[in-house]
């Protein structure tokens, strides 16, 4: 009896189900190809040649594939009065994030571990106003920055964006190891410290090793932060030390004559290029680090 | 000797607020002593002082007849083991014991000599190479004390290491303390927050209460003379009987009277006991209110009583009642034929009974 009633509703929900789902599918497609339109154009138009740029469709796939626009984008575009690609400057981004997402990893994670773990006085007050440090737009510290990489003698150089990156930086990974270590019960560091290892002992041996998640996702934000950087890059550097990001803005905006888009997509996926690869390669450590401190606090 | 443990006027605040006043404790070597209290009367916070790992406010404490007041814990000369057993994650069982010799210097082969013992004492050999991670309860508990019993110290601590076991571990692994603590001759400090635990480990117990200490004394003295009402009521399970009763002195002795809801009041004479004040809470044991045919004896007084509630409970059978306007709970034999509603002729045994003063709540007998 009830077996009469329910088959055809069950039919008939199966039907709306499918349907749902498929609309779903249908509206997530949408936005997918909204969202992938600007990278297709990209690849397809550094593909291209400057003639076929000119005469064909913008969103058709190139009829001749060249990687001319590549070569010249990574060795040959011109920055002004010189001509020598992105290269140097790829070189001087890389030169640039590395040590600083390094150094600004290291010191977020012994501050986090002090800040969470060996709670002394004003230990709060400390950390709160590293947070503040978060919340400071870049534009406010460009004129006493400048004035301390002047004091320092490192205005204009490779250090002083590492420099400034590790200090704009600390507020941010602070927080993320602080918030990750404080779901760590403090009886470890206590059950440590009778067996006899000291501050640095207990780190390097004990939350180090458990620090994987979080220093996935440190890594990743620092880096996206500094290598997508173009104000900082901008303004305190010069001639030969300027970052990726303002290399490109450079090639686009002091070409004359005619524009070649082409070179500017191609130059523009060489310097997109590192984040993208960090999202892919460790994206899923991403949203795993993320989630992680949320589950077990 | 020297005593192993010795704490004078030891005060601990955080602020303006004071955790610890006035502690005293001092023990000797192999002793087994208990730190017991509700929670947030202070006792963790004592070993945590013991340990070094909070310092004090003002007092001093040494250990092993040195001076340990101002030493840090891995000077200190002991080992803990925490609630959490707060194993190292991210290090195998074997690891998580030799970390203390590795940091310390211990050369490898004393190291692996010592862990080989240890594992073989506390039958944790196949465990060696896991992670904590991969453990049961049980074993991480094992493993914790692998790691204090590694490092040999002259004292131990232990930070309520059973309270996140199930019931039948818990029992199974007090057993295997109080047999450790036997075979090692070692000296221990142990907090709890029950009173079981407390009474079958310890050769001294020190009860708690708001950061003070209420009593010190073996177990038998705890349970049978407590010092005062909190001790009487919080040592013991069921707990004591507090019964407010009047008092009158005569040639015989002091009478005792307790006021029942309907009826007589209930009147027995204790012999011993004079000079009593005229408003007492008279203490007894559950098992000192029994049947009279179980229960003989030179202080013995039988009195008739109306049972409220039957609780057979196996091995015995609780019976409560009101008397002095309170619940009072006796322990019979288990085939008593005391039933609800009606009269039973129950014997107090008056020669365990204790008195406190209703006002200060302290002993008076």
């Amino acid at each position: 009896m009830t077996e009469l009633v329910t088959s055809p509703a069950r039919g008939q929900s199966q039907a709306v189900r499918v349907l749902l789902r498929w609309s779903l599918y249908i509206a997530l497609g949408f936005f997918v190809l909204i969202y992938l339109m600007p990278l297709f154009v990209m690849v397809t138009t550094s593909l291209k040649s400057l003639e076929e740029i000119r005469t064909g469709d913008l969103v058709a796939l190139p009829r001749a594939v060249t990687f001319d626009a590549w070569f010249t984008a990574w060795s040959g575009a011109c920055t002004g009065i010189k001509c020598e690609g992105v290269k140097p400057y790829f070189w001087n981004s890389v030169l640039i994030a590395v040590p600083a997402v390094a150094i600004s990893t290291l010191v977020g994670a012994i501050n986090g571990y002090v800040v969470a773990q060996w709670r002394f006085r004003g230990a709060n007050i400390i950390f709160a106003l590293m947070l503040f440090g978060c919340f400071i737009p870049f534009q406010v510290v460009l004129l006493p920055m400048a004035r301390v990489l002047g004091i320092m003698g490192i205005a204009g150089t490779i250090q002083g964006l590492i420099f400034v990156h590790v200090v704009y930086g600390i507020g941010f990974t602070t927080l993320f190891f602080r918030n990750y270590y404080v779901t760590i019960p403090v009886e470890l560091t206590k059950a440590a410290k009778v067996d006899g290892a000291g501050f640095f002992r207990i780190f390097w041996s004990i939350f180090l090793p458990l620090s994987l998640p979080i220093i996935v996702v440190t890594v990743i934000w620092q880096f996206t932060q500094i290598w997508n950087d173009f104000l900082f890059g901008v303004s305190f550097s010069q001639a030969g030390t300027q970052p990726v990001t303002v290399a490109l803005n450079n090639i686009v905006n002091s070409t004359t004559g005619v524009k070649e888009y082409n070179v500017d997509m191609a130059a523009a996926i060489i310097a997109a290029f590192p984040t993208l690869l960090v999202y892919v390669v460790a994206g899923k450590y991403f949203i795993r680090g993320l989630t992680a401190g949320s589950v077990k606090g | 000797m020297a005593p192993i443990l010795e704490i004078q006027n030891l005060y601990k605040n955080y602020g303006s607020l004071e955790i610890l006043k006035d502690i005293n404790v001092s023990i000797d070597s192999g002793d087994f002593l208990v730190l017991v209290g509700p929670s947030g009367c202070g006792k963790s916070t004592l070993l945590n002082c013991i340990a070094g790992l909070e310092p004090i406010s003002s007092g001093n404490l040494s250990i092993g007849g040195q001076d340990m007041t101002n030493v840090s814990p891995k000077n200190r000369n002991i080992a803990m083991v925490f609630q959490s057993y707060a194993l190292y994650p991210t290090m195998s069982v074997a690891k998580n014991i030799t970390f203390g010799m590795k940091v310390r210097g211990v050369d490898q082969s004393t190291q692996e000599a010592k862990l080989a013992q240890v594992a073989q004492q506390l039958q944790i050999e196949p465990l060696l190479g896991r992670r904590p991670g991969q453990l049961s309860g049980g074993q991480r508990q094992r493993v914790a004390m692998g790691r204090a019993l590694v490092r040999d110290p002259k004292l131990f601590l232990f930070d309520e290491p059973l309270s996140n076991l199930d019931a039948k571990l818990r029992v199974e692994m007090r057993t295997e303390i109080k047999a450790l603590h036997q075979n090692l001759g070692a000296s221990m400090v142990y907090v709890t927050h029950d009173q079981i635990e407390a009474m079958t480990l310890a050769t001294k117990i020190v009860v708690m209460k708001g950061g003070e200490i209420q009593q010190i004394g073996t177990s038998s003295e705890i349970y049978n003379r407590p010092a005062n009402l909190f001790v009487a009521d919080f040592m013991g399970s069921p707990a004591m009987n507090l019964i407010p009763a009047k008092t009158r002195s005569n040639d015989e002795g002091t009478n005792i009277e307790i006021l029942r809801k309907d009826g007589e009041p209930i009147v027995l004479t204790d012999q011993v006991n004079r000079d009593l004040p005229s408003d007492v809470i008279l203490g007894v044991r559950p098992e000192d209110i029994a049947d009279p045919e179980m229960r003989g004896g030179g202080d013995t007084q039988a009195a008739d009583c109306i049972i409220d509630i039957v609780e057979p409970t196996g091995a015995d059978t609780f019976v409560v009642m009101q008397l002095g306007g309170k619940s009072v709970t006796a322990r019979l034999h288990s085939e008593t034929t005391a039933q609800p509603g009606k009269t039973q002729k129950l014997a107090f045994d008056l020669g365990k009974v204790s008195y406190f003063a209703p006002d200060t709540g302290l002993r008076l007998n």
